[in-house]
């Protein structure tokens, strides 16, 4: 059952194409019924009823150690109901969002292969199977953010992204790999039982690393960070669901996941600290200089993947705690803000928050659902921002790498977060009503429901935390390898801790962040005035290792590809003239070959005849003359094969070579005259490489047959043709009896080389497929 | 006689190589003839020549008696020969379709899918 409720995506996606035949409402309502059955099924059956750890096993590739194992636990859990919860808000809200979207069959299509790749993820517990789903995200979220393919800027972005996340994917497999090298096991469950033999082990760093390569790249850490503003390119919904939600987190589930292996070492706390604060800072940074609302909520979605990472890289079961609030938090105000985001794009035509203001007179509804998620963004009481944000201030404020230098980063990206919550939700609802184009309207309910349930659940489990507390210490646990029994059940969420130092800060953050909105005009006409010098950014690496690519592949394909046969052939023989002649003379005794073997006349006839009629072909000028001489060659290659023992081989070269002489007269008189198109130089040099090459064959031919042959082939032919296959004709039995199987595919060799000459006849002279 | 083919066979590979280098697509057909002639000599030749013995089993006996020749490198060649001539057929064929459509048997000329004008 969970393993068909992984997979129920893909088996939807499939039916996309019959359901839209009933008409594209229904059908749409119809699949956003998916994530929404999907979500009560993990609720009631795994959150509800307490029924985790539960586990199904189909094996798929024994040998491997690849098998179809799913584990749903606390941790997984959390991500089934956020995968699925923000699924169905987007699914229903895309009903109406793209409505008028032609391909809105194809949208569903790659959104449902998403979700179902995204339950894959966090319920496998094989890291094979997990790579597998891994990899089908960044493919369905290629194609949606190429959904506009016809816009330019939407292919590079769907690229990059693809490119990107791609290549990280590689290094991630690399690394699961070398981890199975280290422990010989394929499962997450197996590997986060031994960290003392993994972090022990030689090819410890390097798999760490690999690892590090797929997460940083998945979940858009500096210096990979830049895609995924691109990404933006992509429909809304998409962005809010893919880009914030879900798939940018992968690469954040993948490190908690993976971190019992990991932890303690401190390779990987130092690592996921320093990228994680790095990211935090540029990008919270980067988000005050945007004026598209899209943009500015990417950099803050960045600037909390980097706060996540951070906080696995503390690596206290706090910072863990922490960690899965805070995640849960962002994945329910910034898919509210996306959301919103798309509506006031629907309903106002632009996305520009300098051009927007005031909307709440004309956006009553959205304009509440869009407060409450700032504030749970900006960490307001009693929001579950605000829990998340304490919790963030205590883990970064234990001991720690880096000591309080951890405390400034979050601070200070915190605060960045108030301002960003400010600008991309309150300002455009707030104040003076301002809009560019005609009358904003209100979104419809299909679109507004959703992302109002999201904003309100941020109020709900800010009021209420006893609802996640529970599950949140579980999953602390799933990713924490030996978490004392003690720190588990002291483990409690709560909204109000006391007058504390943490509260206090929460305070001060809040009340800097007012002022900083307060003078925000001047500040940003500054920050926005303030530019990276380009050839720091990371995405120029991006573009320059594209462009040295696409010249490479330019470069060798017209050097070796370049459309010249002769080309071609000379390159060839020239490797085989090489490596044979290396191989003849490096590794045998020439000296064995026998220069004495007894001649006759006529087999000295018979050689001078074939060399001469040879020498025809190729000096003629005339082309009848040329086919007369070819034949001859035949017929004598047929005679000493009757010579030596093979008259089926003179038989069938005879009438062979009759046909063939037959078929070229008969085509003879379309032929044109012989031409000599080359220059006499290169007649020279081909007839020399020719020449050498034909002399190794010679020399290689004397090696072999100096050489004692082997006589079993042969013997057990000659003891078994006619007992077992009741024939005399040794050759004969061979081709039609042993090697039977051979025969059937000559014939159907011979049989597509006929439909080939048939459909070449019939072809008429204007017949070009292409066209 | 070894000798003596192996050279033939190394006369007819340096034909072959030569005529598949040339532009003109009739020499490259005929180039392409005597390199299948020549492998065949080639696999003929290594599995030894046995004069005048065929590999039968002779009337009365229940298995072969020596000497007789090597029968596998036979039912290979026998194999290539009836596949060459496939290919053979088909090239000729493609060749005098490609000429009528270009007008030229110039392999130089046939380097790109687009209309020649």
């Amino acid at each position: 059952m969970l393993l068909f409720s992984v997979l129920s995506g893909i088996i939807v996606a499939c039916l996309v194409p019959f359901l839209f035949k009933f008409g594209r409402k229904p059908a749409s309502i119809i699949i956003s019924m998916v994530p929404l059955s999907l979500f009560l099924y993990y609720l009631f059956n795994f959150g509800i009823t307490d029924n985790l750890g539960y586990s199904e096993s189909i094996e798929f590739f024994p040998a491997l150690g690849v098998n179809l194992n799913f584990v749903m636990d606390s941790y997984a859990l959390i991500f089934a109901l956020i995968i699925t919860g923000i699924g169905t808000a987007v699914f229903f809200y895309s009903s109406y969002y793209l409505a008028e979207h032609p391909y809105l069959d194809r949208f569903y299509i790659y959104i449902s292969i998403f979700m179902a790749s995204m339950l894959g993820i966090v319920t496998s517990d094989n890291m094979v199977i997990m790579f597998i789903f891994w990899e089908l995200t960044s493919i369905s979220s290629f194609l949606l953010i190429g959904f506009k393919h016809r816009e330019e800027k939407s292919r590079y972005s769907a690229w990059q992204a693809l490119l990107v996340t791609g290549s990280g994917a590689l290094a991630l497999l690399a690394g699961i790999l070398l981890l199975y090298v280290i422990t010989g096991k394929m499962n997450f469950s197996e590997i986060n039982a031994m960290p003392g033999i993994i972090q022990s082990s030689t090819l410890f760093l390097p798999a760490m690393f690999l690892v590090l390569g797929g997460a940083f790249t998945k979940s858009a850490q500096m210096p990979f960070h830049f895609w995924l503003p691109n990404a933006m390119e992509a429909p809304t919904p998409v962005s809010a669901y893919l880009h914030s939600a879900t798939m940018v987190k992968a690469g954040i589930y993948l490190m908690a996941r993976i971190n019992p292996a990991f932890q303690g070492a401190i390779e990987w706390e130092t690592t996921l600290t320093i990228f994680g604060g790095i990211t935090m800072l540029f990008a919270a940074y980067m988000a005050l200089k945007q004026t598209d609302l899209k943009r500015i909520l990417a950099y803050t979605t960045l600037s909390v993947l980097g706060t996540l990472t951070l906080l696995i890289g503390i690596g206290t079961p706090l910072a863990m705690q922490a960690m899965l609030v805070y995640l849960i938090a962002h994945a329910l105000y910034k898919g509210t803000l996306f959301l919103v985001a798309g509506a006031i794009d629907h309903g106002t035509g632009t996305r520009n928050i300098d051009e927007i203001g005031g909307l709440r007179k004309f956006m009553p509804i959205t304009a509440v659902a869009a407060t409450l998620a700032a504030f749970s963004m900006a960490g307001v009481l009693p929001l579950f921002g605000f829990i998340g944000k304490e919790l963030l201030y205590e883990a970064a404020l234990q001991p720690n790498l880096f000591g309080y230098t951890t405390f400034a980063i979050v601070f200070l990206a915190a605060l960045f977060g108030v301002v960003a919550a400010g600008m991309s939700a309150i300002f455009p609802f707030f104040g003076q009503a301002k809009y560019p184009n005609s009358k904003p309207h209100e979104a419809s309910f299909t679109m507004y429901s959703g992302y109002v349930i999201t904003a309100f659940l941020g109020l709900l489990f800010g009021l209420l935390p006893m609802i996640v507390s529970d599950n949140v210490a579980k999953a602390v646990s799933d990713i924490y390898y030996n978490l004392p029994v003690a720190v588990s059940s002291s483990m409690y969420l709560a909204l109000w801790h006391g007058f504390n130092l943490v509260l206090f800060l929460s305070l001060a953050t809040l009340a800097l962040g007012i002022v900083i909105l307060m003078f925000r005009k001047k500040l940003f006409a500054i920050i926005r005035k303030i530019n990276l010098p380009e050839y720091l950014l990371p995405s120029k690496g991006y573009d320059m290792s594209i462009s040295i690519l696409i010249a490479s592949a330019r470069l060798t394909t017209k050097v070796l590809q370049n459309g010249y046969l002769r080309n071609y052939i000379t390159l060839i023989l020239i490797t085989l003239l090489i490596l044979t002649s290396y191989s003849l003379f490096t590794f045998s005794d020439l000296s064995v070959i026998s220069l004495y073997h007894p001649v006759t006349i006529y087999e000295i006839i018979i050689a001078a005849i074939i060399t001469i009629s040879t020498i025809l072909v190729v000096k003629s000028s005339g082309r009848l003359q040329a086919v007369a001489a070819l034949g001859v060659v035949g017929i004598f290659v047929a005679v000493v094969f009757s010579i030596y023992g093979a008259p089926d081989l003179a038989m069938t070269q005879y009438s062979i070579e009759t046909l063939t002489v037959i078929l070229f007269v008969l085509v003879i008189y379309k032929l044109p005259k012989f031409m000599h198109y080359s220059k006499f130089s290169h007649r020279m040099q081909d007839f020399f490489l020719a020449s050498a090459v034909g002399l190794t064959m010679t020399i290689l031919i004397l090696m072999v047959t100096a050489n004692e042959m082997p006589t079993e082939f042969k013997e057990y032919y000659g003891k078994t043709s006619y007992l077992l296959g009741k024939g005399r004709n040794i050759v004969n039995v061979i081709l039609v009896d042993y090697r039977a199987l051979d025969t059937l595919g000559e014939i159907v060799v011979l049989s597509l080389a006929a439909l080939g000459v048939f459909a070449l006849l019939k072809l008429k002279k204007d017949d070009r497929g292409f066209e | 006689m070894t000798l003596l083919l192996a050279i033939v066979t190394g006369i007819l590979f340096t034909a072959g190589f030569y005529l598949v280098l040339r532009r003109s697509l009739v020499k490259v057909i005929f180039g392409l003839m005597f390199l299948g002639h020549a492998a065949n000599l080639l696999i003929f030749n290594i599995g030894r020549l046995t004069k005048g013995a065929p590999a039968f089993i002779l009337e009365g006996n229940q298995t072969a008696v020596e000497p007789y020749a090597e029968p596998i490198p036979q039912a290979l060649i026998l194999t290539a020969i009836v596949i060459g001539f496939g290919v053979q057929a088909f090239a000729i064929v493609l060749f005098k379709k490609a000429y009528q459509m270009i007008g030229s048997d110039d392999i130089n000329s046939l380097k790109s899918t687009d209309r020649i004008a």
